[in-house]
């Protein structure tokens, strides 16, 4: 792409840097920002900065927030003895989505894939073994991804946990709400059944 | 199950042909470089999914084209089945059974089981124990499709594990219960991979040797094993006694990833001691064992090519393949030779009838009725 502007130019560079971003869809993207008032675009490129320099991990569970704690684990009504561990901030959205969840969490920042260069001392797993060992919690929910390196992280953080007092528990895999029975996958199928419940359980409140 | 029509656009160098086939033998011939291997390939794509020889796709396609198909009626079980492959470049490769593009180009294969005997399978032989590996994985996976899934999670714990060796060398950071943990994973998909190749290897074997015996007429004695160190001790053992080595060397050093196959020639090595044409009397035995081991696991018989065959095998030995092959274990064959006088001079003297198509130059194809 040839451009009649240096300054065209390196603002197209910057946001095709951005995932899913190519070049054509950068230069709609400035032209865009080029035809709106200044005072707008100025407002844009304030809220980007101040998001790169004020932002804060919450200390206690690495939540992305605005504090030092985020709003999860200083609120007053949460149970605090419950903590649900997740890969990012994007798996605490989900689960508090579904209304169903009043603990609260851990973040570890990825999950465990040495491939990828991500070993455990680069995720948030020392400070949760020193959250457990506090002693106020007293179930950990593992809430990761069915992959490889989710049940690797599980399995890993299983048995850092293991001898100390606390309840350890995996969300279940299976059948998805709505789903025919017959056009689920083998492995996701085999599994349900070998590790199905009992119905009272089901019988939710 | 035979091909009874095969159809070709811009594959390899040949622009356009269109051939009907016998259920029986039929052979191509021609001068070097006419394209008679390529309609070899172009049957293997059908079965396959992929090329014999040559791992890109891309390179398929005739030079100067934008892509090429390869088409071909089955008859299976009775019913008429058409099976569509074509590349365009820049895309993805599209597989169609009757008009309908596969999920999964898994589900395809073993649909259509094929062996292909060809020259460049010296490589069994001469080079290292992956090509042997893959010899007996690509014969497993055509039988249980669960196989291969089992195999690529294994090289995934196993690429995982290296890398963390690796880490830990570099870092100084050793975390034990990490290990454990992918020791744990390597142990239970291994176990089960090695369990599924000894079972086959006891079938295999003794296949291998009644085929052996029957082409070189007992004149030679040769030796088939399976050589795993899980044979002599079990995966998570091995795994242990190997920790200080594996953390020295930055890799795992034991597993079923080092499996091999033996090959002897009178107890010796026969890649150091066997000479051509008994190397490739060896490799025609596996090849033919694996026929029999698809029938047997199928049901009903497996496409056989034998590309340029004849090439180092004596008049003797020759004959003996070709009587045994045009027998009734086998299905639909394909030969290709550079001579159609030599072709149709086996085939009179075992009174077999044989369908001769002249390749020249790829495009151009002609064909006699069965003689």
């Amino acid at each position: 792409m040839n451009f009649s502007s240096r300054l065209l130019e390196s603002a197209v560079d910057e946001f095709a840097r951005l995932p899913g971003v190519g070049r054509k869809t950068a230069l709609r993207l400035v032209l865009h920002l080029l035809n709106r008032p200044e005072a707008e675009v100025e407002r844009f490129s304030l809220s980007m900065t101040s998001l790169r320099s004020g932002i804060r991990f919450c200390k206690v569970c690495h939540n992305i927030s605005d504090q030092l704690v985020c709003g999860i684990c200083t609120a007053t009504r949460r149970d605090r003895s419950l903590v649900c561990i997740v890969e990012d901030i994007r798996d605490v959205m989900a689960i508090e989505n579904t209304n169903q969840y009043q603990g609260v969490y851990h973040v570890l920042g990825g999950v465990i894939s040495p491939m990828d260069g991500i070993g455990p001392s680069d995720l948030n797993i020392a400070t949760l073994v020193e959250r457990v060992q506090a002693g106020e919690i007293k179930e950990v929910i593992l809430a990761l991804s069915a992959t490889m390196e989710g049940d690797t992280t599980i399995f890993y953080i299983y048995k850092k946990l293991k001898d100390l007092p606390v309840r350890i528990s995996a969300i279940a895999r299976g059948i998805a709400f709505g789903g025919e029975l017959e056009y689920v996958d083998e492995i996701t199928l085999g599994r349900s059944i070998a590790t199905r419940v009992p119905y009272e359980s089901t019988l939710m409140k | 199950m035979y091909l009874r029509k095969l159809s070709l656009l811009n594959f390899k160098n040949c622009a356009e042909a269109e051939i009907t086939l016998s259920p029986t033998v039929n052979a191509f011939t021609g001068d070097n470089g006419a394209g008679k291997t390529n309609l070899l390939d172009a049957i293997h794509y059908l079965a396959l999914c992929k090329s014999y020889f040559n791992p890109v796709d891309t390179q398929q396609i005739m030079q100067g084209t934008e892509f090429f198909m390869v088409q071909g009626i089955f008859e299976r079980a009775e019913k008429e089945e058409q099976i569509s492959c074509s590349l365009k470049k820049n895309q993805k490769k599209q597989f169609k059974r009757n008009k309908k593009e596969y999920e999964r180009l898994a589900d395809h294969i073993g649909l259509f089981p094929l062996v292909m005997i060809s020259p460049y399978d010296t490589s069994i032989i001469m080079e290292g124990s992956e090509e042997r590996r893959r010899f007996i994985d690509t014969i497993i996976s055509q039988t249980d499709n669960r196989y291969l899934d089992g195999l690529i999670l294994y090289n995934k714990v196993l690429a995982n594990r290296n890398s963390l060796l690796k880490q830990i060398s570099e870092t100084g950071r050793y975390d034990p219960s990490l290990l454990e943990i992918y020791d744990d994973q390597l142990v239970e998909t291994g176990q089960r991979i090695f369990g599924k190749r000894k079972k086959f290897m006891e079938t295999f074997g003794p296949v291998f040797r009644k085929h052996y015996e029957y082409i070189t007429g007992k004149a030679e004695d040769a030796g088939l094993t399976y050589d795993s160190a899980l044979l002599h001790e079990d995966f998570a053992g091995l795994l242990k006694r190997s920790a200080e080595r594996d953390r020295a060397l930055e890799r795992t050093t034991a597993g079923i990833h080092r499996d091999d196959l033996t090959f002897l020639i009178h107890g010796m090595p026969m890649k150091k001691f066997g000479s051509q044409g008994q190397q490739k009397s060896f490799l025609i035995a596996l090849k033919l064992a694996q026929y029999s081991y698809l029938l047997d696991q199928k049901g009903f018989k497996p496409l056989l090519l034998l590309d340029d065959i004849f090439d180092k095998l004596d008049d003797k030995r020759t004959r003996k393949l070709m009587q045994m092959v045009s027998a009734d274990d086998f299905g639909q064959i394909f030969i290709t030779d550079t001579s159609r006088q030599r072709i149709e001079r086996i085939f009179d003297e075992i009174n077999v009838p044989v369908t001769v198509f002249d390749i020249a130059a790829g495009s151009c194809i002609s064909h006699d009725e069965p003689r």
